[in-house]
């Protein structure tokens, strides 16, 4: 019972000095001047508004990726007590006294910094030796674009430092498979590479990519422990669903917490609030949530409402009317009805009101009690200001001539009768006698003579139009598409009987009350849909290249230029890892299929145990390699020389293992073996000393001058700035 | 016992004669109604027209590859169709003119395709009722049979498709006989259809990966038999590579080089090929033309651009509006010939007439400094720091000054793509880029559409990023220089291969250029499986005859259920294995047919399905239906294996054989009855659209999406 007592309390550690040793030159070589330059640095000023908009909890819309990596900026931001105040909107910019550099710099250098000792314990885990090790973490240390990528607000560092991560605690998950499957360590490193796959996934959605190559090699081993008939059935389905639940669920669960957080700091209405849809900007502080509070939730006959597009391409608009009609001829030739122009106005605006009419009646207020209108009710829509009646005719549109016209009919007594009844169809109704909701419920108009529907066909008309957006009447399509759905955003009861009190009401802002809420699987899912459909414009860029300039380095991208000396920055790595790299990567794909071959006519060339360990270590290594570059070749997106560092970490984990393999199994005699470790040993000296040559350029702290900077130039396409005196 | 004899005798009779039938059938139901319909439906204004070009032997461009057309434009020809209907619009009349021959090929062809799936699922389960069920959905699916009415390219690649299937599956039954007649005759044969697949659309890339795969999969197979000496592994791999590769190669080289044989003459898809290209045609203005060959000043030139469909540079009498950078002279790009096209190279420096017959000639050289001067108006091609109108990193190209003074804005260096300094400049061949000598910038064309003002030309802009992309590159067409000698221009006609790169490079680009413009409704790859929406063939109206193509809802389901069902009993059987399960004899062999035959149809469904979900161009519903061909088949050999299934593990109680049968016969019959139900999408139907609760079809409006 008190057995504790008899046996002395020990501690025993054991410390890896090459690990220590390692972590500190890596923290040294990234957090060295971390806050110089005290300027806008490149993409900095992209990820900056970003962080700003954290700080001050206003709600935002990036399309370039999941909002994690941005969030671990912006903790940078709020470690160092940055308040958001500064304009992002140039490179070069100097930073103002209180944005706190060094905090923001600090995450990302830190990923770089542990990226290094990672790469020593992958490659020792993957079985190597620890001079092979060793190599591979010296290698990620003095490469000098992921030198220059880690020391900046960036977020492929960190996107890095994930996939690392995740491999390594993979490869720790299958070590300590094969002595104590279901040990607490097991278990850590288990649940340790599902954390990190989602946090690569949630950086940057490339991270999927490690993620899928993960899961590849998972599956691969689940299915060999399928194979291994040692293990009772009930014993592989627990292997089976602990792999399945720590890779699968767990991952998507974080995923969605990323986004949790996201819309937890981001309560408050901002600049892209329009994308989003009425029901999403309601839940935001401030904007259209004050002005929606209060106000009736089922549309009445007699209601003033605004009618907002949902598709909203090429942007969001409502639908609107005014004085003007369409011209009697068009420039082509066509003629028109020259009635009142219906459009689609992207800004908010009193003639955008409508009042929800009964075709039987002639009031155009709100009984007591309300009449609500429901899915299928026969209604008219009266244009507030002008009360003229929305119609649709055959007529071809103004820019769309298969389509009808749309318009405000005027009485021209020329035998063309007024089509004005339009039958409400809520398309996301829950049963046929659904009431019309304000902004929750999504609503198409179907004429009722012509069947045709009522669509933005997002077309802006020319100038008779005041450039606003074409609203027509579809006929030939009649299936589901967003352009022909509507939504009431602003709404209140009618009460003014006459003309001129309705004018004075439609001016008058609607009034105040509760909030509505979104659950926030409905917000998540919104946002996320809209954050892969969201369309950035611009497709050219000065430094923008191609996948194939990347192998052999062909291309780099000017970061900063000092004010003032030639002092500069660049995305430029170091050309003998690079090309050696590549090279390492071909040679193992040889001899990969080389030995894959004579393995098949039964000549083993690798002992067993060997053979499984190259294996796994070309799945990982060349295989996260390839994972992360060759998709590239498919996007269509600007594409930039940072995108290829995360293919280059693995490439360059697979050059040591490729070393010692020719080392140990191709060097047949001890002198081969001297002579290749002397050629190593050359090869290494030469990639350290490019390394320190083309150290002015990674950290920026030394002004070159013009001659020196030319003898840099290795290649004609490499753009390195020279200042011209 | 009395009642299984019944069953089976049944169903051998049932069996023995489907083939026959099957075949006969389908041909009577595609030809059934096509005489009746006389008006062209959708596409085929497109493909017919095509088969008209052939037969006139005009020069037109297609984002296809040609043998599609060829062969609908050779049955034209044999069944004697004159090449003179215009197809300008969907819906006209055919009138006298002859177009069952077309139709008919294409009829002939679809119909093809349930003999062919037919006996591929007969010889991957080697069961009849499998095959049968097989040759059943895809008679009875409505949406093969309306695609198969038409002149389109789709029955003619599903024809390809199907055929290098069934000889691929025929030449790995063939396998234990190496290089016997059969196994040669089945390998080339499908060489043979992989270059009439890829001969037809470029998808047809799917099915060669495929046969790819298959094919390495049984090399690695004989690799690993010890027992076969390296000799004879060296024969099978030359073999494949000649029927697999080479054979192809040679089948699809010569299709192109019959189309380029046959299409002599000028006609609507010059604009889109280099000029050297043009030379080529009769008719064409390059053609035999001959035209002095290095440009000197004072030539009188057209300028190019060297990507597909922008045109010549090319200046007009009109200015930029007000707001729209500076209001000087417009600069664009244009497709067609034209007198405002026309340039003068000068020297910067010298307003002197060059064409002065006492000076001498001087030759433009690679990095001169130039000006050109726009000939009908006299001004000057100008740049200068003002955005460009729609490209609004780009800066603004004008035409400026006075009867060809202006100012040192109009300087701009020529220099030759791959050249150093010094070298003339040769029209044609050499590939040429402005640069601006001021800002630095190059001539280029955006590509963007200008609104009305600019007469809907393309934008002219001087681009300050220096990369090299073929919209900033240009090249000299016509060159007019009294002072030099004209040389024939036979000598500067490009090569076969270099044919055959343009074309394929052009067509290539024109594939992505049909990019979904905004608000369109465009169809995604996830609605086609589940038959989301179809697609309207001719007629819009319910005045109107209508043919809508969709998918007989019953049969497309049953497709989607079974991949699922096959994914989930196929996992169960490998796990089985895994595990080391010792499987009945019976179940073996049927868990055989399902992992191995079935694997091999699923891994056809994939290859043709989920590439579209990679693509950026305009995907259609009708780009799913070689998908579709492999899914019903699998859906055949899983019913099959499935029923064989139940039925043994019934095996104890009387009766049990009769399940397989009736099973059969219930899916035979569910189809049939669904296609009789559906059959008006096809053959065509007048009166009020389904949503109207009057029309005949309007309980048949299973989703609301259908707008038939």
């Amino acid at each position: 019972m008190l057995g504790f007592l008899q046996q002395p309390v020990m501690v025993t550690a054991e410390v890896n000095l090459n690990m220590v040793a390692l972590t500190a030159v890596g923290l040294l070589s990234r957090l060295w001047q971390l806050a110089y330059p005290r300027a806008v640095v490149f993409d900095e000023v992209y990820y900056g508004q970003y962080i700003s908009f954290y700080m001050k909890r206003i709600f935002f819309l990036d399309g370039s990726g999941p909002p994690f990596g941005h969030m671990l900026l912006a903790l940078g931001g709020y470690l160092g007590g940055f308040d958001g105040n500064f304009l992002w909107n140039r490179i070069g910019a100097e930073y103002s006294s209180n944005v706190p550099v060094w905090s923001l710099r600090l995450l990302p250098a830190l990923s770089g910094a542990l990226s290094v000792p990672m790469a020593y314990e992958i490659v020792w885990e993957l079985g190597f030796s620890h001079c092979a090790a060793t190599g591979a973490a010296l290698l990620l240390l003095i490469e000098n674009a992921l030198i220059t990528q880690s020391r900046l607000m960036l977020l492929e560092s960190v996107l890095i430092f994930f996939n690392l991560l995740a491999v390594l605690s993979y490869l720790k998950f299958c070590n300590s498979q094969k002595h104590r499957p279901f040990s607490p360590r097991w278990w850590f490193w288990l649940v340790l590479t599902g954390v990190a796959c989602s946090c690569a996934v949630g950086i940057k959605y490339v991270g999927v990519f490690t993620y899928l190559l993960v899961l590849g090699v998972a599956a691969v081993h689940a299915w060999h422990v399928i194979g291994d008939q040692t293990l009772s059935n009930v014993r592989v389905l627990c292997h089976l669903l602990a792999r399945a639940a720590a890779l699968v669920v767990l991952p998507v669960l974080v995923y969605l917490l990323f986004f949790y957080i996201h819309l937890l700091l981001l309560c408050r209405s901002g600049p892209h609030d329009q994308i989003m849809s009425s029901a999403f900007q309601a839940s935001l502080e401030g904007g259209l949530a004050r002005v929606t509070q209060g106000q009736p939730l089922e549309v009445a006959f007699g209601s003033q409402v605004t009618l907002k597009n949902v598709f909203g391409q090429p942007v969001p608009c409502w639908l609107h009317s005014h004085q003007s009609t369409y011209p009697m001829i068009y420039e082509n030739g066509r003629g028109s009805s020259h009635q009142q122009q219906v459009t689609c106005y992207p800004f908010k605006d009193v003639n955008n009101w409508w009042i929800v009419k009964d075709p039987g009646r002639h009031q155009l207020v709100v009984n007591n009690p309300p009449r609500p209108v429901r899915h299928g009710d026969v209604v008219q829509l009266v244009h507030g200001m002008t009360t003229r009646l929305l119609n649709t005719h055959d007529v071809a549109a103004p820019l769309s001539p298969h389509a009808q016209e749309v318009s405000c009919y005027i009485d021209y007594n020329i035998s063309m009768p007024p089509q004005n009844l339009w039958r409400l169809d809520i398309v996301n109704r829950e049963s046929d006698t659904d009431v019309w909701k304000t902004i929750l419920s999504e609503v198409r108009f179907v004429h009722v003579n012509t069947s045709a529907i009522l669509k933005l066909s997002g077309v802006p008309l020319p100038d008779w139009g005041f450039r606003q957006l074409e609203v027509v009447g579809e006929k030939l399509f009649r299936g589901y598409h967003e352009s022909t759905v509507w939504n009431v955003e602003e709404h209140r009861y009618g009460r003014s009987q006459e003309q001129k009190e309705r004018e004075l009401e439609l001016h008058s802002p609607t009034q105040v009350d509760i909030s509505r809420n979104l659950s926030f699987m409905a917000r998540f899912s919104e946002l996320q849909w809209r954050m892969l459909t969201v369309r950035s414009d611009d497709s050219e860029h000065k430094y923008s290249s191609t996948p194939l300039d990347w192998v052999m380095l062909d291309t780099n991208i000017a970061y900063w230029l000092h004010p003032r000396t030639s002092a500069q920055i660049h995305l430029l790595g170091n050309v003998v890892i690079w090309a050696s790299a590549s090279l390492a990567t071909l040679v193992y794909a040889l001899l990969f299929i080389w030995y894959l071959l004579r393995r098949r006519r039964r000549v083993c060339d690798l002992p067993e145990d060997r053979w499984l360990r190259w294996v796994l270590a070309g799945a990982l290594c060349a295989g996260g390699w390839a994972v992360n570059y060759l998709p590239f070749f498919l996007m269509e997106k600007t594409l930039f020389l940072y995108h290829y560092l995360p293919a280059l970490t693995f490439q360059i984990l697979l050059l040591p293992v490729v070393l010692e393999h020719i080392s140990d199994h191709l060097c047949r005699s001890q002198l081969q073996r001297s002579l290749f470790t002397a050629l190593v040993v050359a090869w290494f000296t030469s990639a350290c000393h490019v390394s320190n040559m083309l150290r002015p350029l990674t950290y920026g702290d030394r002004s070159l001058s013009p001659s020196e900077l030319k003898a840099l130039r290795w290649k004609d396409s490499w753009d390195i700035l020279i200042r011209k005196y | 016992m009395c009642g299984t004899t019944v069953c089976r005798v049944l169903s051998h009779v049932l069996l023995d004669n489907s083939l026959g039938d099957g075949l006969a059938d389908t041909i009577l139901v595609c030809f059934m109604e096509m005489r009746k319909e006389v008006q062209r439906g959708w596409d085929e204004t497109h493909f017919g027209k095509m088969g008209s070009y052939y037969i006139n032997r005009t020069f037109f461009f297609d984002v296809h590859p040609p043998l599609g057309k060829m062969l609908i434009g050779l049955a034209g020809y044999l069944s004697g169709y004159d090449g003179t209907f215009l197809f300008q619009k969907p819906g006209d009349n055919y009138e006298h003119h002859s177009y069952m021959g077309m139709r008919g090929f294409c009829a002939f062809l679809g119909s093809m395709l349930i003999p062919l799936a037919y006996l591929t699922v007969l010889e991957l389960s080697r069961s009849l009722s499998a095959a049968l069920l097989t040759a059943a959905l895809l008679t009875f699916d409505t949406g093969c049979l309306t695609l198969s009415q038409y002149i389109l390219l789709d029955p003619i690649l599903m024809f390809f498709i199907m055929a290098a299937m069934l000889s691929m599956v025929k030449y790995n039954s063939c396998a234990n006989r190496p290089f016997s007649a059969p196994w040669w005759f089945w390998l080339s044969l499908t060489g043979v259809n992989l270059a009439g697949a890829l001969g037809v659309k470029f998808v047809g890339l799917f099915i060669i990966l495929q046969v790819g795969w298959n094919t390495l999969s049984d090399l690695w197979h004989l690799f690993g038999d010890l027992s076969l000496s390296m000799v004879t592994l060296g024969k099978h791999l030359t073999a494949r590579i000649l029927c697999l590769i080479v054979l192809p190669l040679a089948l699809y080289i010569a299709t192109y080089a019959v189309h380029f044989m046959v299409l002599n003459k000028s006609g609507p898809g010059d604009g889109f090929f280099s000029s050297a290209f043009q030379a080529r045609l009769s008719g064409n203005n390059l053609h035999n033309a001959s035209i002095p060959e290095h440009l000197a000043y004072g030539s009188v030139i057209t300028v190019k651009n060297l990507r597909m469909a922008i045109g010549y540079l090319h200046s007009h009498r009109h200015f930029y509006p007000e707001g729209v950078g500076a209001r000087q002279q417009q600069v664009t790009t244009y497709l067609h010939k034209d007198y405002n096209n026309l340039w003068i190279i000068k020297k910067h420096n010298s307003n002197s007439d060059p064409l002065d017959p006492s000076l001498p000639v001087e030759f433009v050289r690679h990095g001169d400094i130039i000006r050109l001067e726009h000939k009908e108006t006299s001004r000057n091609l100008h740049s200068h720091y003002h955005e460009a109108p729609l490209t609004r990193k780009h800066y603004q190209v004008t035409g400026y000054g006075i009867n060809g003074s202006g100012d040192s804005n109009d300087f701009w260096r020529i220099e030759v793509i791959n050249r150093k300094f010094g070298n003339r400049i040769k029209v044609l061949r050499s590939r040429i880029r402005l640069i601006h000598l001021i800002t630095g910038c190059v001539l280029g064309s955006s590509g963007k559409v200008l609104p009305k003002w600019g007469w809907e030309q393309m934008e002219v802009t001087c681009t300050p990023y220096l990369k090299e992309t073929l919209s900033s590159i240009w090249n000299v067409e016509d060159h007019i220089n009294p002072k030099l000698p004209n040389i024939s221009l036979e000598v500067l006609q490009p090569s076969f291969p270099e044919i055959m790169l343009e074309s394929h490079m052009v067509m290539i680009r024109g594939n992505n250029g049909l990019k979904p413009k905004d608000n369109e409704f465009t169809s995604k790859p996830w609605h086609w499986p589940i038959n989301f929406q179809g697609l309207r063939f001719s007629g819009a109206n319910d005045t109107d005859f209508r043919v809508y193509l969709l998918g007989n809802p019953v049969v497309w389901w049953l497709n989607l259920l079974s991949i699922a069902l096959y994914v989930l009993s196929a996992s169960v059987f490998a796990v089985a294995v895994q595990r080391g399960a010792h499987l009945p004899v019976e179940v073996e062999g049927l868990s055989q047919v399902l992992l191995r035959g079935g694997g091999q149809l699923l891994f056809g469904w994939m290859m043709h399905y989920f590439p579209f979900f990679l693509m950026g161009r305009v995907l259609y519903f009708h780009h799913y239906f070689p998908a579709m061909l492999f899914s019903s088949m699998l859906t055949g050999l899983l019913w099959d294996t499935l029923l064989r299934l139940c039925a043994w593990s019934l095996a104890s109680y009387p009766l049990a054989r009769c399940v397989h049968v009736l099973g059969i016969l219930s899916l035979l019959l569910g189809t049939a009855y669904s296609f009789y139900l559906f059959h008006p999408l096809a053959y065509g139907m007048v009166g009020p659209l389904a949503q109207d609760p009057r029309s005949p079809m309007a309980g048949l409006r299973w989703l609301e999406s259908w707008d038939f």
